[in-house]
């Protein structure tokens, strides 16, 4: 069982011993961006590097993170592949781009390309535990870090034609071989969107890492939403351009199939799945299944930003 | 050859092997993040797994002319139903932890639980049928009548599948696919018993000169 520690001791230090092994084994793999080195070395998903000064979020929960071994081991990234224990193993051969900037557009005065280190320095980095609850049905908490993506919006200033955001996700064909619609059943690049206020709202995060580290490549490395009323398929991972725009923008899951998947995908145990209940969940590493929350328990802050809209319609 | 006594022991060994392999894992703690969807997978593919061993005998017996692989398709099929009692009571067990009130609104809404449920009761009367003495009882044309719900068993198996996959519905294809060419066999076989004898048909007497 994981035992909180008290304020200001890393999860990089709690860290099992393997792990922590691993990370030293792996120190060469360190991307240049993090380190300031020249040499443009790509990392393994072994080479987390630790983060520093993060700070306590008032949106963390109080209930206990899952274990990092299962955050790491249990992935849906269908660009490598659609078996969610295998995708840890698929990541393993993939390099990240020693450069790696992520385009913000569209409606904005102000549009720009942000590298990863740029970002990591924008604004004060938290560690916000959120709950993160997937479509399937199983949901985990993670002590994910980063801050609000409304720092990152508001510098680049949306224009009064921006009503919502478009991102998209890292692509590239030859170096992720499955890849492909025919092997995975969704068209790539992953795309994904939200309303304007839904992505300025403080609790919609620009995550660059978790458990006090860097992202390991199957969560979404180096730069991911997190977005944790919604359903996961919405927190797109490996974001490479942030565009604002004035419709409604397409997104992967609901080309795939409209019917099930909406755009809004708020976590919402009274509007069922065509062919499953979203009545309740598994917390994973807990036996029996525990009833789902409404937004899954942040209807406090994010219920106002629906109010009047028939969810059952818009799912 | 297919006759040898150790053969049947042999087979019933390699059957139980993905069930040893799954307790093996469980023994290291090995059952992935989400050990109940894991077993509930695991089971459940198995369970396809040997219901299209089963419908592959009789093509494999009559195309191959090996008649004595008949020995086996009891065996097979009696495994098909093991692996889907535990797939089944995974679910009802630790899914459900036998909360009948949740099972029948699940049967009831989720398509995919419903034809996967249907699936798995057409099996019972199988496997309570399977032996000899059953046959005797039933007489040979009732009982071959009663048996012919394996297919659609294995139907529902497919479709049970296709409707819970996500988006990658390759597996599902795949396993249509086998049951579907498994089961054109015997409807082209039974088209070609039909007709009348412009097929000429060898009898001892023809054949010995």
């Amino acid at each position: 069982m994981l035992i909180r520690k008290p304020a200001g001791i890393r999860y990089s230090e709690i860290t099992p011993k393997d792990l922590y092994f691993n990370r030293r084994k792996f120190l060469a793999g360190i991307p240049a961006a993090f380190l300031g080195a020249r040499e443009a070395l790509a990392p393994s998903t072994a080479a987390a590097t630790s983060l520093p000064n993060v700070q306590k979020s008032q949106f963390s929960t109080t209930e206990k993170p899952n274990s990092y071994k299962d955050v790491t081991n249990y992935n849906n990234y269908y660009e490598f592949g659609t078996d969610k224990e295998g995708v840890a193993g698929n990541v393993r051969k993939f390099q990240l781009p020693a450069e790696w900037v992520v385009s913000v557009e569209g409606d904005v005065a102000k549009p720009r390309k942000i590298s990863i280190e740029e970002i990591v320095k924008l604004a004060p980095l938290e560690e916000r535990i959120y709950r993160h609850r997937c479509v399937e049905g199983w949901s985990i908490v993670v002590p994910w870090i980063g801050f609000s993506l409304s720092e990152l919006l508001k510098q680049v200033q949306p224009t009064p034609k921006a009503k919502y955001v478009a991102f998209e996700s890292y692509w590239d064909q030859r170096r992720e071989p499955l890849a492909r619609p025919e092997l995975a059943g969704i068209a790539f690049p992953y795309v994904e969107g939200l309303r304007l206020d839904e992505a300025m709202h403080p609790l919609t995060m620009l995550t660059v890492g978790m458990y006090g580290e860097t992202l390991p490549m199957q969560d979404g490395a180096p730069v991911r939403l997190t977005v944790p009323w919604k359903y996961g398929f919405k927190s797109i991972k490996s974001l490479v351009k942030i565009k604002l725009t004035g419709s409604m923008p397409p997104t992967t899951w609901n080309m795939a199939n409209a019917h099930e998947y909406g755009f809004y995908s708020n976590v919402n145990p009274q509007v069922d799945h065509p062919r499953w209940s979203q009545a309740t969940e598994r917390r994973l590493g807990e036996l029996r299944r525990r009833p789902t929350l409404m937004f899954n328990g942040y209807g406090d802050q994010v219920a106002s930003l629906y109010n009047g809209m028939d969810l059952k319609k818009n799912y | 050859m297919l006759r040898k006594r150790w053969l049947k022991i042999v087979l019933f060994l390699l059957c139980l092997v993905p069930c040893l392999y799954l307790a093996w894992r469980a023994w290291n703690q090995d059952l992935t993040a989400n050990p109940v969807e894991y077993i509930t997978h695991f089971t459940g593919d198995w369970t396809i797994r040997f219901l299209v061993f089963t419908l592959a005998i009789t093509p494999l017996r009559k195309t191959l002319k090996l008649p004595d692989l008949i020995r086996f398709r009891r065996m097979l099929g009696l495994f098909a139903f093991f692996y889907g009692c535990l797939h089944f009571s995974t679910y009802l067990v630790v899914d459900k932890f036998f909360d009948f009130h949740e099972i029948v609104a699940d049967v009831a809404k989720r398509r995919f639980i419903t034809v996967g449920f249907t699936g798995f009761v057409l099996m019972i009367p199988l496997a309570v049928t399977s032996t000899a003495g059953w046959i005797r009882r039933m007489g040979g044309r009732r009982w071959q009548l009663l048996h012919r719900l394996v297919y659609a068993s294995a139907v529902a198996g497919v479709i049970h599948y296709y409707w819970l996959v996500k988006s990658d519905i390759r597996l599902p294809l795949l396993y249509g696919f086998l049951v579907g060419i498994l089961l054109a066999f015997r409807a082209v076989a039974s088209l070609l018993n039909r007709r009348p004898a412009a097929v000429p048909v060898r009898t001892p007497l023809r054949d010995n000169p």
